[in-house]
Formats: C-alpha cells, sequence, structure tokens
C-alpha cells in the first residue's frame, strides 16, 4: 500500500478534488453574473449592478483558490505521471494546451479588467468583461473536459511504434462523443453549484433580515437556474451520461451499480453495502428490474454483472466507487424536488415568508459541492485500472524515478497546505458575505472597509 | 525552418515572455518592504500589478501546455526529474497568489502585515527558484538512456556528474535573477507610481542595476565553463550573435534612460536585456532541450522528444490564432491601464 503508485494517485486525488471545488462555484456563477450583469446593462438598473458586483468578488476570491491549487494539476501530468506523459502527450497535450492559450489567459486577463476597471470603463465594457469571463471559464471547462474525454474514451489518435500514441485529428478529438454528455452533464452541475451557493446566500439574508432587496434577487435567480439545472442534471445529461458507460464501459456501470452477476431484468440497488467476500449487496433495497429498463427501456433486457469480466479489469476501489455513484445519484434526485418546491412557492409568492424553506435553502448549499465531489470521483474511481479507458493501464503511468519517500513528501505538504486553504477560503467567504452587496443609492465604496 | 525549430522558438518566447511579464511581478514583490513603507504606498504598489498579474502568471502555464503538446518526452523527464524543485514552485506560487489575493480583504494591521511578508519572501524565493531552473537547464541533468532522471536537491554543490537541483552554479544563476528581476520591479514601479514610491524605486534600481552589470559580467565566463557546448549553437549558426549583442546594448542603453530619468524608455530596454538573455541561452542550447550531463547521446533535443509532425502542424494553426488573441487583449488591458496608479479612497478590488 506504501508504494509511489499509490502516493502518486492519492496525491493527484487529492489535489484535483480539492481544486475542482473552487472552478466549480466559478463556471457557475459565470453564467449567473452575465444574467445580473445584462440585467443591469439593458434595464439601467444600479441593484443589479450592485447584486453582480458583490458576486464578481466571491467569483474572484474562488477563481484566486482556483488558480492556485490549479496550477499543480498540469504540472503533475509530468511530476507524477510522466510514463503517461510521454505516453499520451501527442494527444492530450493539444487540448491541455489549448486550455491555456484560449481559456486561462482570457478568465485571467478579463477577471483583473473587471475588478480594477469598475471605475474606467463604461457599462458596455464592463458587460462584455463579464461575457469573456463566462467564455473563458466555460472554454476551461470545454478543453479539461475534452482531455478528461479521450481518457474516458480515446478517440483520433494512432499508436507509434515505441508506443505511444499521436493524434490523428483535432477535430475528432474536440467532437469526441463522449464529450457531449460529459460536458453538458458537468457544467449543468457547476451551474447547480453556483445557483444553490446564491439562493443560500440570499436565503440567508432573509432569514436574517438584513439586505432585503439583494436578498430576494439572489433568491428568485439562484431558485429559478437552479430548478432548471438540478433537472436537466438528471435528464437528459445524467441519464444519457450513464448510457454511454454501459454502451462503452460496462464494467464501470456494472461496479457503480452494485451488479455482480449478469441478469436479465435487473434490479436497481438503492441502498445496501456491496460485500466483496461473497459478491452480494448487503440488505439491499432495490427497485425491481428498474436498471434494465433504465439502461435499455424494457425490463427483461439484460445487463452484465461484474462476474463476467476477469478482475484484473475490476476498478481497484469497486465500494467505494458504488458509494460515490449512489451519493450522487441520491443526492441529485433529493435536489430536484426541492428547488421544484421553491419554484412553485415563489411563483405563489410564499417563498419569502416560507422560512423552513429558507431554513432548507440556506443549509443546502454544500451538498451540490458533495454531489459534483461523487461524481468525479465516480467518473475517475471507474476508469480504473486504466489511465487511458482500454489503452494503458494506471499502474503503467506513474514516474519511474520518483520515490515513495519523495510523492509522500510533497502528499504531505498539499495536505497542508490545502487544509490551511479551505480554512482561509472559508473564513474569507463568510466574511465577505457578512459584509455584504453594497445599498443601492447609498454612499458607495468609501465608506466600506477598502480591500 | 522545420516545424520542430519553430516550435522550440514558441516555447522559448513563451517563458521569456512569462520571464518580463512575471518577472515584473517577482521584482515588485521582491522589493516590496523597502520600495513602500506605509500601508497606503503598499495599496498602490500592489495596485500597479492588480489587474495584470494574474494574466502574467498564465505565460507559465501556458508555456508548459505547449511544451507539453510540442516535446512530451522532454516535459514528462523535465517535471519528473525536477520533481522537488517543482513542487517548491508550486507551493511558493499558491503562497504568492494568495497573498495579493488576500492581504487586502481585511483591515486589521497584523493580518496584512503577515501577507505582505508572505508577498515579498515568496516572489523573492520564486526568483531564485526560476534562476536556478534555468541554471540547471544550462548545465544539464542526469538523463540516463531511458529518456528519465531525478534530481536531488543538492548533492555535492558542484556541477559534477551527480548534480544537484542546487550548487554553486545554479545558485549563481538564481541570483542573477534575483537581482535582474529586482531592478525590472524597481523599474515598473518607477513608471506606475509617483512621490515616495518612484523615489525609492529608482534608487534601488539604480543601485541594483549595477549589481546586475558586474553579475552579468561574471555570468558569461562561468556560462562557457559550466556548459561549453553553448558555443556550438553559435558556431553552426553565427548569426545568432545578434542576441547577445541585443543583451549587451539594452543593458548599456537602460542605463543610459536611466540617468535621464526617462522610466519607459529604461523599462523597454530591460525588458528587451531579460528576453535577450533567455534567448541568448536558448541559441546556444539549440537544439537540446535537455543535457545529459554524462552521455550526450542521452541528450532529448527537438529531434528526439518532438511530438507527431500532425499534431506539431495542426496546433501550429490553432496557437497563431490564440496568441494573436492574447497579444491583442494583453495590450488593450496594458493600454486601457496606462499611467500612474492613484492613490485615494480606493484601495484595491474588493471595493
Amino acid at each position: 500500500m506504501t508504494s509511489a503508485l499509490f502516493y502518486d494517485r492519492l496525491q493527484f486525488a487529492v489535489t484535483a478534488t480539492f481544486h475542482y471545488l473552487f472552478p466549480q462555484l466559478t463556471i457557475g456563477l459565470a453564467v449567473l453574473i452575465v444574467y445580473l450583469k445584462s440585467r443591469a446593462y439593458w434595464s439601467q438598473d444600479a441593484h443589479y449592478d450592485e447584486a453582480a458586483h458583490f458576486w464578481t468578488k466571491i467569483f474572484a476570491l474562488s477563481f484566486a483558490f482556483g488558480v492556485v491549487t490549479g496550477i499543480p494539476m498540469e504540472f503533475q501530468f509530468g511530476m507524477n505521471w510522466a510514463k503517461f506523459s510521454t505516453f499520451a502527450g501527442g494527444v492530450i497535450g493539444q487540448t491541455l494546451a489549448m486550455e491555456g492559450v484560449f481559456a486561462f489567459f482570457l478568465e485571467s486577463t478579463f477577471l483583473g479588467v473587471l475588478l480594477f476597471g469598475r471605475k474606467k470603463f463604461g457599462p458596455f465594457v464592463q458587460w462584455m468583461t463579464t461575457v469573456m469571463l463566462f467564455l473563458g471559464s466555460w472554454l476551461s471547462g470545454l478543453f479539461i473536459l475534452a482531455t478528461n474525454a479521450w481518457m474516458q474514451h480515446p478517440v483520433a489518435y494512432g499508436v507509434d511504434q515505441d508506443g505511444t500514441v499521436h493524434m490523428t485529428s483535432l477535430w475528432g478529438l474536440l467532437t469526441n462523443p463522449w464529450l457531449v454528455w460529459q460536458f453538458t452533464h458537468t457544467m449543468t452541475a457547476a451551474v447547480a453549484t453556483g445557483s444553490f451557493v446564491m439562493a443560500s446566500v440570499g436565503a440567508y439574508y432573509l432569514l436574517s433580515g438584513i439586505h432585503i432587496d439583494a436578498a430576494k434577487t439572489f433568491l428568485r435567480t439562484g431558485v429559478v437556474v437552479g430548478a432548471i439545472a438540478t433537472t436537466a442534471l438528471l435528464f437528459p445529461t445524467g441519464h444519457h451520461a450513464a448510457l454511454q458507460v454501459f454502451e462503452h464501459q460496462p464494467i464501470k456501470g456494472a461496479a457503480f451499480e452494485g451488479l455482480f452477476y449478469t441478469e436479465s431484468g435487473a434490479d436497481l440497488v438503492i441502498f445496501g453495502q456491496p460485500n466483496m467476500d461473497t459478491l452480494t449487496i448487503d440488505n439491499p433495497l432495490v427497485a425491481p428490474k428498474m436498471l434494465s429498463f433504465i439502461i435499455h427501456k424494457y425490463f427483461g433486457a439484460e445487463i452484465k454483472g461484474l462476474s463476467d469480466f476477469p478482475r484484473e479489469d475490476w476498478p481497484d476501489t469497486m465500494p467505494l466507487l458504488y458509494y460515490t455513484y449512489h451519493i450522487m445519484v441520491g443526492l441529485g434526485t433529493m435536489f430536484i424536488p426541492l428547488m421544484l418546491t421553491a419554484v412553485v412557492l415563489l411563483w405563489r409568492e410564499r417563498l419569502f415568508q416560507a422560512r423552513w424553506m429558507l431554513w432548507t435553502i440556506m443549509l443546502m448549499a454544500p451538498f451540490p459541492y458533495i454531489a459534483t465531489t461523487a461524481g468525479w470521483m465516480t467518473a475517475e474511481l471507474g476508469r480504473q485500472p486504466w489511465l487511458v479507458y482500454g489503452l494503458f493501464r494506471t499502474a503503467d503511468g506513474n514516474s519511474p524515478l520518483v520515490g515513495s519517500g519523495n510523492v509522500l513528501f510533497s502528499l504531505l505538504g498539499f495536505l497542508g497546505l490545502y487544509v490551511l486553504l479551505g480554512l482561509l477560503f472559508l473564513f474569507l467567504f463568510f466574511e465577505m458575505v457578512s459584509r455584504g452587496p453594497a445599498v443601492t443609492g447609498g454612499p458607495r465604496s468609501s465608506s466600506e472597509p477598502t480591500g | 525552418m522545420a516545424v520542430e525549430t519553430l516550435w522550440f522558438v514558441i516555447v522559448v518566447m513563451m517563458f521569456a515572455v512569462y520571464a518580463v511579464l512575471d518577472g515584473f511581478d517577482f521584482g515588485t514583490g521582491i522589493i516590496y518592504l523597502f520600495v513602500a513603507r506605509t500601508d497606503e504606498e503598499r495599496q498602490l504598489v500592489l495596485k500597479a500589478i492588480g489587474p495584470v498579474w494574474k494574466g502574467n502568471e498564465v505565460w507559465l502555464v501556458a508555456g508548459g501546455g505547449l511544451l507539453f503538446l510540442a516535446f512530451p518526452k522532454v516535459f514528462a523527464a523535465g517535471f519528473s526529474g525536477f520533481y522537488l524543485a517543482l513542487n517548491l514552485v508550486l507551493w511558493f506560487l499558491i503562497m504568492r497568489g494568495l497573498s495579493i489575493a488576500l492581504r487586502s480583504h481585511l483591515r486589521n494591521p497584523l493580518w496584512r502585515t503577515f501577507w505582505d511578508a508572505i508577498f515579498s519572501v515568496f516572489n523573492l524565493l520564486l526568483a531564485v527558484v526560476f534562476g536556478a531552473a534555468l541554471g540547471n537547464i544550462i548545465r544539464g541533468v542526469p538523463l540516463g538512456p531511458d529518456g528519465y532522471f531525478f534530481a536531488a536537491l543538492w548533492t555535492t554543490f558542484t556541477p559534477g556528474p551527480i548534480p544537484g537541483i542546487l550548487d554553486w552554479f545554479t545558485v549563481f544563476v538564481g541570483l542573477l535573477a534575483v537581482a535582474m528581476l529586482a531592478v525590472h520591479g524597481a523599474n515598473y514601479l518607477a513608471i506606475k507610481t509617483d512621490a515616495a514610491v518612484q523615489t525609492r524605486a529608482r534608487r534601488i534600481a539604480d543601485r541594483g542595476s549595477w549589481a546586475v552589470v558586474l553579475l552579468a559580467l561574471m555570468a558569461v565566463p562561468v556560462l562557457l565553463f559550466v556548459q561549453p557546448a553553448l558555443q556550438d549553437g553559435y558556431v553552426a549558426h553565427p548569426v545568432g550573435c545578434v542576441l547577445p549583442l541585443t543583451v549587451g546594448a539594452a543593458l548599456f542603453a537602460a542605463q543610459y534612460f536611466r540617468r535621464r530619468q526617462r522610466d519607459g524608455a529604461v523599462f523597454v530596454s530591460w525588458s528587451l536585456f531579460i528576453l535577450g538573455s533567455v534567448g541568448s541561452v536558448a541559441w546556444g542550447l539549440f537544439p537540446n532541450l535537455l543535457i545529459a550531463v554524462e552521455d550526450p547521446s542521452s541528450s532529448l533535443t527537438i529531434h528526439n522528444s518532438a511530438a507527431s509532425s500532425y499534431g506539431l502542424r495542426v496546433g501550429l494553426v490553432w496557437f497563431g490564432i490564440g496568441i494573436s488573441l492574447v497579444i491583442g487583449y494583453t495590450i488593450w488591458v496594458y493600454v486601457s491601464f496606462r499611467g500612474k496608479v492613484e492613490q485615494g479612497l480606493f484601495g484595491g478590488p474588493y471595493e
């Protein structure tokens, strides 16, 4: 358990998981900020401008943490996964470099403009700047996901004589069929995170009786967008993401559903613990034949179970994969009725008085983070034991000369630093939320704490 | 020109531009505690780099990505071989980035003093490490026949057959980088500020620049002593001599303009000095990307480490489009924020 490979994997998992807590908020908020800023621009409404500015500050905070934790991701490809980088650089070097040139530059440059140019530029440039920020963060997601999609479902490549791969078509790489649902699903999840956080802050203000006008805008925006996003997470994006897993990665599908044996009319396991000795689910709670129906629209359809595949091709953390998948789906399924109820209350003009609902919305903010983290763990644990699905094994990918002692050294460093980072982010986030947005028409900036 | 050669130039250009752009951020940080004494002055200095430093940092990330694209074997060998040094770089970049982003969030003077110190120290360390990294690339690394190596942080402190990341030579290059970038940052602040900060910045730049002249004169024989192969590139392509000549001329011009207090011209000359220095080294190393200290046949060059020609050619197309856009809006930002930063009500981005 203490091989370099183990620490390499753990370090990438820790740094990637921690990193993605921040971009998912910025990707989601980018959409909402463009909406608020557009309202402000077209209706000349200062209220929306202050709302957009408040969320831009939160965006900037999350972006700063996203950047500093994101640079290690690119570097680790070479640092910890040298053999994989040698093998796959001819393909994924393209998408990673495109991310830098087309997306990261855009996002970083225009965030500086937005933060420092508030008094320098007119409303149109400011509006354009938020659009650029949105474009940058979403393109960034696209190129990173194109990289991951290739690792899940390699396309547009050829194998060289020395065993490495090269790209045969950039267009093919960027239009990887896997990417379509992975991109829409991941981006929708980020929008859900952004809208949950926005609604949560609104609920907090309303329950506290402060910043009432801003609170209502945050809640309205967050709840409506949240309802759309959570619904789209299940259907069509989540459904199709699952279908392509069963089509191209049947072992992953069987593992995360907890299906050990091939069955015609397979049950959908809702609850229960995988037992790796007996290859059964302990105390299962199932929806009869539902798995077959969901995947093949036919209750009697056959679904391949894990035992039909060689054990060395099973994901090596099958129970964890099973749990992360069920956490993702479980939370996602709970989000939809919650947000739809909130929308109905909003429509009936009762949301702002419904304290039970405001409490629920306020406390829900962490859960989309848990769901997205679980979702990524499902995608990545399920890809095991492959680094590039069906093509290149994880065990063959790490750096040959970076020993376990050195990886543990860096892993501990990252762990320590990231605990500090997490605490700092939460502290500053709550500090900014408690300071609140500026009051429309009142004295601006000068009366507030500078900085 | 072969497409591999073009990619060599692109990758070098990315890192050279990074050295110039993030270089003045590092330099600003190195002299930060001395050039700006009060809280108002420090806010002013941070405001001078505030709108641009994030964009500047991307040149490193994009450069890394392009190296990965064009020369995957070098990316794999270099990043895993410099594993320890790069972890330090990552941690230092994290601390540096946080310090700028977080410093002005709270008014508490202890909070600000703490992040001020972090900002300064980690910029200094980054300049040392990046300088030492360049030193390592010049000196060569213990590449094996399988194309990998692993460098300890230090071994004998001499550039022998089992070199460490830190030896007297790489530390020397690190110090040279600190001096060059400190002056670079001071030059930048001389443009962007006025009154007391500008006076101090000019004084630091003036004294520092003579230290750089001295170190640069020492560097020429030291470089040729440690890596005689640097001459090969110039013997093969003598036209490259224009690069070291540019370095000398730019340095001379910078000192000339400095005496006339023409801050803009000083900054441009000094930037050219940095670009030229990186370019001169690259010209000498070409076509090597990573030199093997023991067996030159194990060196990674543009010929034995490049990606497939389709990837390189299609990359060239989109890179041309992408970098033109980047250059376009980067210039727009620098022009928009030109002139002195203003002191006043406004203390930073989080008004």
